[in-house]
């Protein structure tokens, strides 16, 4: 058990270091935001398994051979009330460091989630009392507010919205506000909350592990690239570009980007790499094939080190 | 028959107007158009909604009770408008955001590129 152990630890240390680091600043994902996305979301997964896949195995493994007897043998030996002598102190301290990540990973999730739900509820009603349909077109809503944005709120009690304030719809024409509505439909469609607040809640738990803090970041640039490329059905790139930037660069009070922590001077900031991408070719299907291969086969190393015995 | 959203509007457009307190009877006084024709428990039922999500505020002393706005419209949407412009840390996705804002020097550089992308081809 004890090389298991070793593995999933060591396993567990490259996934929390260098591959987000390397993955974050590769330039690919860009041009299969799809793939890369389910890619971030196998590293974090494997990544969470495997350290606490090790603390477990590493506790567990003075008690047996594998996982299923060690466990039956720790089951013994506590409800025997035999005494944990101070040489197998460190058994006790793993298990319970495992039992602490575990429950702090999601309790940051659970409240995470409660909370998301709650400021969006708060908005939503706010949004309904300040906000107008748009007219001619029953798909988005509009607030009196001069500075150009656009959002949506993922559904809270069944209904989500898309909301426009009257500032963009006045620097838009029709098909670019069309661009930006349909990104803004892609994000409901395809439910991105649901992995952002994952991965939001990741970030809360690691927030010092690149695993964690890089993987929040390129998410939320994952899922802003899927949907311009569902806007891209509805406009053509130099509309889509266009919206991009009238958008960002409405209100330019010198704030600096929000949109993404680029590493210092590598990546470029948020707005430039979503519009130059719309230059790049996809990545062939072979490579994205592999990725997708690379992530299944990312989640079955751990999964198979710790469930295969207790299949046996 | 208008939708339950439209009317928590009407009612907060009127409480809105002059920030005032007025009695459930004064509000449908000053409902416009088809608002006047509603039933006084319908108005009720509405501000009672608006109160429970802390829009509307309920001043017990007299009788029948007087309402008023808990905030005014531009607190509200101060309050928007920092929510989707203002968190610099993520905590929270609550939005999904097209917005993304850039320094001036980045606009200007995105909009050469857009500008010599289409005089280019």
């Amino acid at each position: 058990m004890i090389p298991a152990a070793i593995f999933l630890g060591a396993l567990a240390l490259i996934l929390a270091v260098p591959v987000p680091i390397l993955l974050a600043r590769a330039s690919w994902p860009a041009r299969a935001p799809g793939v890369a996305l389910l890619l971030w979301q196998a590293v974090a997964l494997a990544g969470g398994m495997s350290m606490i896949g090790a603390l477990v195995v590493l506790g567990l493994a003075p008690f047996g051979s594998d996982i299923g007897a060690a466990s039956t043998g720790l089951w013994r030996a506590v409800s025997a009330r035999e005494a944990i002598e101070l040489s197998r102190a460190w058994p006790v301290i793993a298990l319970g460091a495992a039992l602490l990540l575990g429950a702090h990973l999601v309790l940051n999730l659970a409240l995470t989630i409660v909370a998301s739900e709650r400021e969006r509820r708060r908005h939503r009603a706010i949004v309904t009392l300040l906000s107008a349909p748009l007219e001619q077109r029953r798909d988005a809503r509009v607030i009196e507010a001069s500075v150009p944005a656009a959002y949506c709120l993922p559904p809270v009690g069944g209904l989500s919205v898309t909301v426009l304030t009257a500032g963009l719809v006045a620097l838009l024409d029709e098909r670019e506000l069309g661009a930006v509505i349909a990104h803004e439909r892609a994000h409901l469609h395809q439910r991105h909350h649901l992995v952002t607040t994952a991965f939001t809640a990741w970030k809360l738990s690691l927030p010092w592990l690149p695993i964690a803090s890089r993987a929040q970041a390129a998410v939320a640039m994952l899922v802003e690239m899927l949907a311009d490329d569902r806007a891209r059905s509805v406009a053509d790139d130099r509309t889509l570009a266009r919206a991009i930037v009238l958008v960002a660069s409405g209100d330019t009070g010198g704030a600096p980007s929000r949109e993404i922590e680029a590493p210092s001077g590598h990546a470029p900031t948020g707005i430039t790499a979503r519009v130059t991408r719309l230059a790049d070719p996809r990545l062939p299907r072979g490579a994205s094939a592999a990725v997708i291969l690379l992530a299944i086969g990312l989640l079955a190393v751990p999964t198979a080190l710790l469930a295969a015995p207790l299949l046996a | 028959m208008p939708t339950l959203g439209e009317l928590e509007r009407s009612v907060m457009d009127v409480l809105w107007q002059d920030g005032v307190t007025l009695t459930a009877y004064e509000l449908l006084d000053r409902l416009p158009g088809e608002g006047r024709k509603l039933a006084a428990t319908t108005v009720l039922t509405v501000l009672s909604r608006l109160e429970k999500k802390g829009f509307v505020a309920r001043e017990r002393g007299s009788r029948p009770h007087g309402y008023r706005a808990q905030h005014s419209r531009e607190e509200h949407m101060a309050e928007l408008m920092h929510e989707v412009l203002g968190r610099a840390d993520d905590r929270v996705a609550v939005l999904e955001r097209f917005v993304g804002q850039v320094s001036a020097a980045e606009a200007q550089a995105l909009r050469a590129l857009l500008d010599s992308a289409q005089s280019g081809d």
